[in-house]
């Protein structure tokens, strides 16, 4: 959406003026947002309003501003944004700018650019010809590369509320045990529908036909609880049924959801009997170790080593997986990546077109992914622990919602809403 | 911005004539007689001054600007401060530092607009005492009129000229000392059409016929009661004799050739 706020004042109501540039807006395509209104108090008085014009491309906003401006609206003046090259590898100019998570744009050449995979704490890479801008993370930043610094020519845009009239549009930050939980999980389970149709229309028709606000992947953050608390057989459902297309987690929920494939244990609980058996603990070590001698977990499910569960699913569904590794991981799998600078690489590799981001039981892994997604993109965030959910929602997105809650709980109940019968 | 049109500033016509094209009407083809010009000028300065009892001060014409006769778009007048015109056209642009220097001679306060801010004078600015009206689109910028709003401290509501054939608000809008409006509304878009219709009630408002229009009836010269006004617009002249005025009709085609008649040829000196 290309956006550019005018002023007019004068005489403007009574005269008609203001309603004529409104009209002129709409008539042409475009909408507008009065962000500012100063009415004159007597008829002597002038009137003064600010309107944000938007429209969909950067050319017909320019012909609506052609249109406006003989009617006396202005154009205010904006100032380009400020650039410095990098002075070298992986470091940025001082005075560099620092992101948010919301959508931001950038004045080039007197034009208005969208910065392209909005973050949070990154800096902003520019290209003069043509113009463009992206972030960029401060390690991968290049010698002389074009920088963004200071504010000037920086706009940034507060969170609209979704179209969808569901649960993302109205939440409050607010995370509580003794919510219910039911009507926020039946959204959830509207919205992975909806995004499963609109990605089936991107894949069958094209990616013109979907809709690229609602997204076309449902990204899940998991911890190994998942497996020990019984929600696997749930979300192992949910990728099987295609409601989920990317997965981030760490070594222990593959090695544990694995474990329980070879083993039937998770952690050497037996998840049938519920409680340990002999050697248990070692399982996960010996699951470890056969999926490294296959060399991939995909190699382990294809040879028929993993026969079910979450990473057997994904393989099966080709949901695109990023294991990003910790401290003292066993092992650790083959997949894990290990290099955390690579590791948040991927992860933001696999970020754009994300519509739902549902992290279930890990602290670490949600946050981390919560501090890569642009605020626009509804976030779920499940946890026992009140202390996880409350950290997402303090990101400042309302679109943040947290539920505390058992994990298995929730992916039951999840996984049921879409029709499953386990 | 007078009512009172006591005292009137005209500018002789020595050196009018068609010397170039800047709107619809003026062909360079189609030239004009100086003599005529010259005698149905002398004739509106008769009438004005013998039939309506107004007083005329003459500028002195300079060789090369043949529009200044067209004292009208020299600026605008009120409580003693003159505001000067910015023309559109680089051809009158010329005419902008003899009319400065009249009205400082004259013991006006003169303001002058930013450059690139166009307005043609009371060309583009009539009104009521307390309601002002500024055309726009085709000659005056709409930016102008917040200022001059400032400085006078008046409403004024801007109009949009729709066609460059009326391309002055004072060939199309002409307030009455009492009160009424004689318009032609098809000069102005829906939006500036409508604003009129809320601010002049209906009872007050002439409707100059398209025939008589395109004569430039609105183009009038009203002092008191008196309405001088081009000849051969008997329509207009019956409406504003219903109306309790006198109207002068006066012929002068060689100035509509150059996209004028008698309002244009006038100022209004308080």
């Amino acid at each position: 959406m290309a956006t550019e706020t005018v002023t007019l004042e004068g005489h403007i109501i009574d005269s008609l003026i203001l309603a004529k540039v409104l009209d002129t807006i709409l008539q042409m395509g475009g909408i507008f947002d009065m962000s500012e209104m100063k009415v004159g108090a007597t008829r002597e008085d002038p009137s003064l309003t600010k309107i944000k014009v938007q429209a969909d491309s950067p050319q017909l906003l320019e012909e609506i501003l052609q249109a406006i401006q003989p009617h006396g609206a202005v154009v205010e003046k904006v100032e380009n944004c400020t650039l410095e090259p990098a002075p070298q590898n992986g470091v940025l100019p001082d005075a560099f700018y620092a992101t948010s998570h919301l959508a931001t744009q950038v004045r080039i050449n007197d034009q208005w650019i969208d910065v392209e995979h909005i973050e949070m704490d990154l800096a902003i890479r520019v290209t003069l010809d043509p113009p463009s801008a992206c972030t960029v993370p401060m390690a991968e930043v290049r010698t002389g590369e074009m920088i963004i610094t200071g504010r000037n020519g920086v706009r940034v845009f507060p969170l609209e509320r979704p179209k969808e009239r569901d649960v993302f549009a109205f939440m409050e930050a607010q995370v509580s045990s003794e919510r219910p939980h039911q009507h926020i999980i039946t959204d959830v389970a509207k919205r992975m529908r909806m995004i499963r149709d609109n990605r089936q229309k991107a894949l069958t028709q094209g990616q013109s036909a979907c809709d690229p606000e609602l997204g076309t992947k449902v990204l899940i953050v998991g911890g190994p609880a998942i497996v020990h608390a019984g929600g696997r057989d749930a979300l192992s459902w949910l990728i099987d049924e295609g409601f989920i297309h990317v997965l981030f987690c760490g070594n222990a929920l593959a090695a544990h959801d694995m474990e329980a494939s070879v083993y039937g244990t998770s952690l050497g609980y037996g998840l049938c009997a519920g409680r340990t058996v002999p050697h248990g603990h070692e399982h996960h070590l010996r699951t470890i170790n056969k999926v490294r001698a296959a060399g991939s977990i995909k190699n382990a499910v294809e040879s028929g080593l993993i026969k079910d569960g979450i990473m057997a699913s994904c393989i099966h569904q080709n949901v695109d997986m990023v294991l990003a590794g910790s401290i003292r991981d066993d092992g650790p799998l083959p997949d894990v990546i290990t290099d955390s600078v690579k590791a948040q690489a991927a992860m933001r590799k696999e970020l754009p077109g994300v519509g739902l981001a549902l992290m279930v039981a890990t602290t670490l892994h949600a946050i981390a992914t919560g501090n890569c997604l642009p605020a626009k993109v509804p976030t779920v965030c499940v946890d026992i622990n009140p202390a996880v959910p409350t950290k997402l929602s303090d990101r400042g997105s309302f679109q943040a919602i947290g539920l505390v809650m058992d994990s298995s709980s929730f992916l039951k109940q999840l996984a049921q809403e879409l029709s499953w019968h386990g | 911005m007078a009512k009172n049109m006591g005292r009137i500033l005209v500018c002789p016509p020595d050196y009018f004539g068609i010397e170039y094209e800047i709107n619809p009407w003026m062909r360079v083809s189609d030239a004009t007689d100086s003599d005529k010009s010259k005698a149905q000028w002398h004739n509106l300065a008769r009438v004005l001054e013998e039939e309506v009892g107004a007083k005329l001060e003459r500028m002195t014409p300079i060789k090369g600007l043949p529009d200044l006769v067209f004292t009208a778009n020299a600026g605008v007048l009120h409580d003693g401060k003159a505001v000067i015109s910015r023309f559109r056209h680089p051809e009158r642009q010329g005419e902008e530092e003899h009319f400065e220097r009249w009205f400082k001679e004259h013991g006006y306060q003169v303001i002058l607009m930013d450059k690139d801010c166009y307005f043609e004078g009371a060309g583009d600015l009539l009104g009521f005492p307390d309601t002002w009206f500024g055309g726009y689109r085709q000659r005056s910028d709409i930016k102008a009129y917040p200022m001059l709003s400032e400085i006078y401290g008046k409403e004024i509501l801007p109009l949009e000229l729709a066609t460059g054939q009326f391309y002055h608000l004072d060939t199309c809008f002409c307030p009455l000392s009492g009160g009424e409006l004689m318009y032609y509304p098809a000069a102005f878009d829906t939006y500036a059409q409508t604003t009129i219709a809320h601010r002049v009630e209906e009872h007050r408002r002439i409707v100059v016929p398209q025939a008589e229009a395109e004569r430039f009836a609105c183009n009038s010269v009203c002092v008191g009661k008196h309405v001088v006004l081009p000849a051969g617009c008997p329509e207009t002249m019956a409406m504003l004799q219903d109306r309790g005025y006198t109207p002068h009709p006066v012929n002068l085609d060689q100035f509509l050739k150059s996209g004028g008649s008698a309002k244009c040829l006038t100022l209004a000196l308080d």
